[in-house]
């Protein structure tokens, strides 16, 4: 049994690159009678992963606990769209490291000085400073609220 | 020209890309059930933690050098894999994903810089995925694998670009190292003095078909630069399936173990109908704590042909009870049990039996469902009754991380 053991190997499929949402199969199969007139306009319906996830192995979702960045419009419970393989720029909403922890802050440069912004009055503006470890973990591309 | 492509520590890492606290801390991950060390950090392994030392006797030391633990989190393990593979996908279309955290790319045709195409996707699978990577690159898959074990020596990335180098490397290559050469192999190749992989080349081919047959002879050829051995593009469908674990806490208790045994047989029967197989024969095993020599020992196993090759999990489910009842024995704390599906066939080809009474139809109809609400709502949200709660003999995983991208409810939290 111990060589049986030792021989499972991880099988590890190849990866999808299609999305899991169902496309509508658009092809009526009458036998009898007259086919369907949408049969040649039929177009695979709207997926949302494609409109918003450019590079899917990149992408990661986030929930959002706090409300900084209420004037961003991200405010507590809000579900985070981050794309890890896009650079941050001055003014990019970014997911970064503080201390071991997970931000959400926007970056700003100033006179040569970066800073992570809150966009609440109530909350102070960080410096990053070489001492203190801070590390961008990826960019926030798309912010997605509930409304019910 | 084949690259191997190697995710560093790939366990250790992909905890670190969720928990980046973990960063310059000495780090392992425990096998299933929390027994074995089966990833550590460059930290733990300076500590001198071994690879498969089992944790429980070293839970002191741990403790005291601040090793951060944490049990196999295969969910994320495997969605990172893909990650790491699919961003390999944009540089190069031929890949074989060889393990886990392992491909070989094919590099052939390929005329641009090699070095160059080495950093770029080493930092593109880094930006992407947050998992460091090495490349070794040779012209056979078995010194590409070597030169992978350079590559970890020196920055990441080693290429192997004339004889001079691949002899160099295979002189400083213990033969057990190679690609293919088993323990038994090596303790074989000890009485012919063989102690590298350079000696091995030295081998008469002779005295190697006698002694290894054809895959002496690969080797050996592999190893002085003559590709014998291609990408393996397409997953052959698996010969056997078995499900084997050890309990969270030794039990004698049948009831235990029969529910254990049939969630084993279900993940079994799951995977037959995953890949359209059948199974012809069933194998169940119990075994107590081999190393817990103070207890009285016990270990039997039973194997039944099928009356009708099948992917049913009732049906293999009822069989497996059979042989449980069979090998077990009152009076002993058992610690593990096991399932082995083998004989296996494509579910097109069952031969029929003409005493079968069953609608296989109707059952199949019936476990396709039940596939399809599992996959969608949970792992197990739909069982049978025999499989229990698990309570009693479920893994022990105790330092288990989240789900971070294959479960809503576990996904990374952002402070604002």
């Amino acid at each position: 049994m111990k060589t049986l053991e030792k021989n499972i190997k991880l099988n590890i499929l190849k990866p999808s690159f299609t999305s899991n949402i169902e496309l509508p199969l658009v092809e009526a199969t009458i036998s009898a009678g007259f086919p369907s007139p949408a049969d040649d306009y039929s177009e695979t319906r709207l997926d949302l992963n494609k409109e918003l996830i450019t590079n899917a192995s990149a992408t990661f979702y986030a929930r959002v606990r706090g409300d900084s960045m209420t004037m961003a419009g991200i405010s507590n419970g809000d579900l985070l769209i981050i794309d890890k393989s896009k650079t941050p720029v001055n003014g990019s909403v970014v997911v970064c490291l503080i201390d071991g922890e997970f931000t959400v802050k926007r970056l700003q440069k100033k006179a040569n000085q970066f800073y992570l912004m809150p966009e609440n009055e109530h909350y102070q503006p960080i410096k990053i400073k070489p001492e203190n470890d801070v590390t961008i973990w990826g960019v926030v591309t798309y912010t997605i609220k509930k409304h019910i | 020209m084949f690259a191997l492509v190697d995710c560093n520590n790939f366990y250790v890492s992909c905890e670190r890309v969720f928990n980046p606290g973990l960063e310059g801390k000495p780090v392992v991950v425990l096998s299933n059930n929390d027994g074995c060390i089966i990833s550590r950090s460059e930290e733990a392994k300076k500590l001198g933690l071994q690879m498969a030392e089992p944790a429980f006797n070293k839970i002191k030391f741990l403790n005291d050098n601040g090793v951060q633990i944490f049990s196999s989190n295969y969910t994320l393990y495997g969605d990172m894999s893909a990650r790491v593979t699919e961003t390999l996908s944009q540089f190069i279309s031929e890949i074989e994903i060889y393990s886990i955290d392992e491909a070989f790319l094919n590099l052939t045709g390929f005329t641009g810089d090699l070095e160059k195409l080495c950093n770029e996707i080493t930092s593109t699978v880094k930006r992407n995925t947050g998992i460091p990577i090495s490349i070794g690159i040779g012209p056979t898959k078995t010194l590409a694998k070597i030169a992978n074990k350079a590559a970890k020596q020196s920055g990441g990335i080693f290429i192997i670009r004339n004889n001079r180098q691949t002899d160099a490397l295979i002189r400083n290559t213990p033969i057990e190292k190679v690609w293919g050469i088993g323990r038994q192999y090596a303790k074989l190749l000890v009485q012919y003095n063989v102690k590298t992989a350079y000696d091995f080349t030295l081998l008469d081919d002779g005295l190697l078909r006698t002694k290894m047959k054809v895959i002496g002879l690969r080797i050996k050829r592999e190893l002085l630069g003559e590709s014998c051995i291609q990408l393996e593009l397409i997953i052959p469908p698996k010969k056997a399936i078995a499900t084997t674990r050890a309990f969270g806490k030794k039990t004698s208790e049948l009831k235990y173990i029969e529910e254990a045994v049939s969630t084993y047989v279900v993940r079994c029967a799951e995977k037959l109908r995953k890949q359209n197989s059948v199974a012809n024969l069933l194998t169940v095993f119990i075994h107590t704590d081999p190393f817990n020599p103070n207890e009285p020992q016990f270990n039997k196993s039973k194997t039944i042909t099928l009356p009708v090759a099948t992917n049913d999990s009732i049906e293999l489910v009822k069989y497996s009870l059979v042989c449980l009842k069979e090998i077990f024995s009152q009076g002993f704390r058992y610690k593990k049990a096991g399932v082995i599906v083998d004989g296996l066939q494509d579910e097109s080809h069952i031969q029929q039996n003409i005493f079968d009474k069953t609608n296989r139809k109707k059952q199949r109809e019936l476990f396709k469902s039940i596939d399809n609400l599992n996959r969608e709502f949970g792992r197990d949200k739909v069982k049978l009754a025999v499989q229990g709660d698990g309570k009693k003999w479920k893994l022990r995983q105790e330092k288990l991380s989240k789900r971070y991208t294959t479960n809503w409810s576990e996904i990374i939290i952002v402070k604002a």
